[in-house]
């Protein structure tokens, strides 16, 4: 009842969007693909980006396409598996990444994490576990899921610290599934359940 | 080397191409055993018409056409129909997830009737599954996943040398419980010994 009270008092003023979707160094923002597309491009060229954040084989598209792209995510967020969301600073409210969920299966109550930094000065600095943990509490406390997944690949150690300090566990690893620069990487699964969030939320 | 190996031919079954004029009806039925679609994944559970299946049928070869990720073909009973009408379709067989610059793919089976289970023919597809993705598509690893509480299918990727890689924990939320999800690989190499 206690952690109860104290965690609606926590988000007593979601209602306003100011506290639901705020952390202590960011907040989150609905992306906008005529606006952010250029972006979007920018942080897609940045090879080592891409690399760290997909298993897609890096590639350049134009501000066009990025916008498709964007179009399209936004489409699918209808379909109601899917949300996504950027990643702004509160003090320079500079747009610096990107967060969001796929794959929600309401059913399970499981959904897939996913996130990046595309402005690379703010690597390392703690941006992304606050965006991290801004998006597990709009998962827990507002869509009720009962846990998130996310893969991470062996190489990006940077990213596994930061989602070790956000309370995911490693559940496993695909076997040497990345080829990059003639090398083979493993995959990682990484999980955490609501009950792990809670308890987290007492230390 | 043997270019004369019969690829989608096994010693009780055989691989075929989608054919949805004549297997939707049979395949509808199939849904109308909730424990079939439970057995595979996460997807929602539910009856699917004839009409619905044909399309996902169509949706299906219009993304192998289009983005090449994925290879989906029918489990058919033997003999090879050489005049007559093709043989029993026994359920599904599937590369997806493809990705090229990596030599990796998903790959999931199924063998629809259960009176036809248990009889070989998941272990027959399977092995013309691996040899088809690792001898023609050329790809270095293969991985599939699978509910914790679907032993059958446990079994026969462990017989066929699969390895448990990763275990998602209560993923799935089926008749009041918590199951994990198993993820499980195999290297080319590994199938090469096995």
């Amino acid at each position: 009842m206690m952690e109860a009270e104290s965690r609606l008092e926590q988000t007593s003023n979601a209602h306003t969007g100011k506290t639901l979707f705020r952390g202590e160094l960011v907040y989150l923002v609905a992306p906008d693909p005529a606006g952010d597309a250029a972006m979007f491009a920018k942080w897609m060229s940045d090879s080592e980006f891409v690399r760290l954040l997909d298993t897609d084989p890096a590639r350049l598209l134009s501000v066009g396409k990025h916008k498709e792209w964007l179009e399209k995510d936004l489409l699918e967020e209808q379909k109601n598996d899917e949300l996504f969301f950027l990643i702004r600073t509160l003090v320079e409210e500079r747009t610096i990444g990107f967060v969001g969920l796929d794959g929600i299966r309401w059913v399970h109550g499981d959904a897939w994490v996913g996130i990046g930094l595309g402005e690379r000065e703010y690597w390392g600095k703690g941006y992304g576990t606050d965006a991290m943990q801004i998006l597990q509490r709009y998962a827990f406390d507002e869509l009720n899921l009962h846990r998130l997944s996310l893969n991470v690949f062996d190489y990006n150690q940077r990213a596994i610290r930061s989602y070790e300090k956000a309370g995911f566990i490693v559940e496993g690893r695909s076997r040497q599934y990345l080829n990059r620069e003639g090398q083979r990487f493993d995959m990682i699964f990484m999980g955490i359940l609501r009950e792990e969030w809670e308890k987290r939320l007492l230390l | 080397m043997n270019l004369n190996t019969h690829l989608f031919e096994g010693q009780l079954v055989y691989l075929a191409a989608i054919n949805p004029e004549l297997d939707a009806q049979l395949e509808s039925g199939w849904t109308l055993d909730g424990d079939y679609q439970r057995m595979l994944g996460t997807d929602l559970v539910r009856p699917l018409s004839p009409a619905q299946l044909k399309k996902q049928y169509t949706e299906i070869e219009k993304e192998m056409d289009e983005k090449g990720n994925q290879f989906y073909f029918t489990i058919r009973h033997l003999p090879l129909p050489v005049v007559k009408e093709p043989g029993q379709l026994l359920g599904f067989a599937r590369l997806d997830w493809i990705e090229w610059s990596h030599g990796v793919c998903s790959l999931s089976l199924g063998i629809g009737d259960p009176a036809e289970r248990n009889k070989g023919f998941g272990t027959d597809a399977l092995r013309l599954l691996l040899r088809y993705a690792f001898r023609e598509l050329n790809l270095f690893r293969i991985s599939a996943a699978v509910p914790a509480y679907n032993q059958a299918a446990l079994r026969l990727f462990g017989k066929e040398a699969f390895k448990e890689e990763a275990r998602r924990r209560e993923v799935f939320h089926r008749a009041g419980k918590r199951w994990d999800g198993i993820h499980l690989g195999i290297l080319r190499e590994e199938w090469e010994q096995s």
